[in-house]
């Protein structure tokens, strides 16, 4: 794995960034009070911006951080103080469930790691020049936003804005008659 | 010798399996919608390696992840106005107890 890795300021971020997500990960699936792992998961999307800005994803790192880390994550704290916000993750009671759950989690982990590592697949080898050098990334997917992808945009604003529309019906008390 | 693919898949595939842990065994349905939200990042993390590394590097990629991102804050947002009528009408937050579509 680490065959021909050098040490430069990009791999030793990379590795402390994938240690951080991997912890906040693990975190969110081992913390007792609900709440902890709703603000363990903000660790996680925060780690996934700064991934992002590795893949020179500028854009979407930024829109990650408003949407995902700000947005989401405060919707999330609010749902869980509107209902029981004292509540513990019970216990785990050995039953079949967990253990096929955990089985069938190991197994696909496996199959995805033997694909990726051991399968002599020749995955694209990284480039040391960025293929977007000099380019403005908002610029970029603005202009294939707006020629290519123009009526997925389109129908993609159609959906945000009747889910969000059908959303507020949803938990909308009803009227007493 | 940079990063490569392989580091990239392999961080993506750790947080898609720590995700589907979760959504399989968690109780409340807020965390289960939160790991969901993991597997929806790890792929686009996935989706930006390809973008950037892959074998005709394009824009592509980032602009399927963010068809992705818009359509999970759709869905955390039908997700939890279900969770709320829910609590409202049987006073729990646990997926197990979520049995009314269930024959």
């Amino acid at each position: 794995m680490f065959s021909g890795l050098v040490i430069t300021g990009q791999t030793v971020a990379f590795f402390l960034i994938a240690l951080f997500l991997i912890a906040c990960g693990v975190m969110l699936l081992s913390m007792k009070k609900v709440i902890y792992m709703a603000i363990s998961i903000g660790g996680v999307f925060i780690g996934a911006a700064a991934i992002y800005i590795l893949l020179e994803a500028d854009f979407l790192a930024f829109a990650q951080v408003l949407v995902y880390a700000g947005a989401i994550t405060i919707m999330l704290l609010f749902a869980i103080m509107l209902t029981k916000h004292e509540e513990m993750e019970r216990p785990a009671v050995l039953t079949a469930h967990p253990v096929w759950a955990t089985i069938g989690t190991a197994g696909l982990g496996l199959i995805v790691l033997w694909v990726v590592k051991f399968s002599n697949i020749k995955w694209p080898q990284a480039t040391p020049d960025s293929p977007f050098q000099g380019q403005d990334n908002v610029k970029l997917i603005g202009e294939a936003l707006f020629s290519q992808y123009v009526i997925p945009f389109e129908l993609v604003s159609v959906v945000l804005i009747v889910a969000l529309v059908g959303a507020i019906t949803l938990a909308n008390k009803e009227e007493k008659k | 010798m940079m990063l490569s693919v392989e580091q990239f898949l392999t961080l993506g595939a750790i947080l898609f399996c720590i995700g589907l842990f979760g959504a399989l065994t968690k109780r409340n349905i807020i965390i289960v919608l939160v790991s969901v939200e993991l597997m929806l990042t790890a792929v686009n993390i996935n989706l930006l390696t390809f973008a950037r590394y892959g074998l005709t590097p394009s824009i592509n990629g980032q602009i399927f992840t963010l068809f992705v991102m818009t359509i999970a804050a759709a869905e955390v947002a039908v997700g939890l106005a279900i969770l709320i009528a829910l609590y409202r009408n049987r006073n729990t937050s646990d997926v197990r107890d979520q049995d009314l579509m269930k024959w």
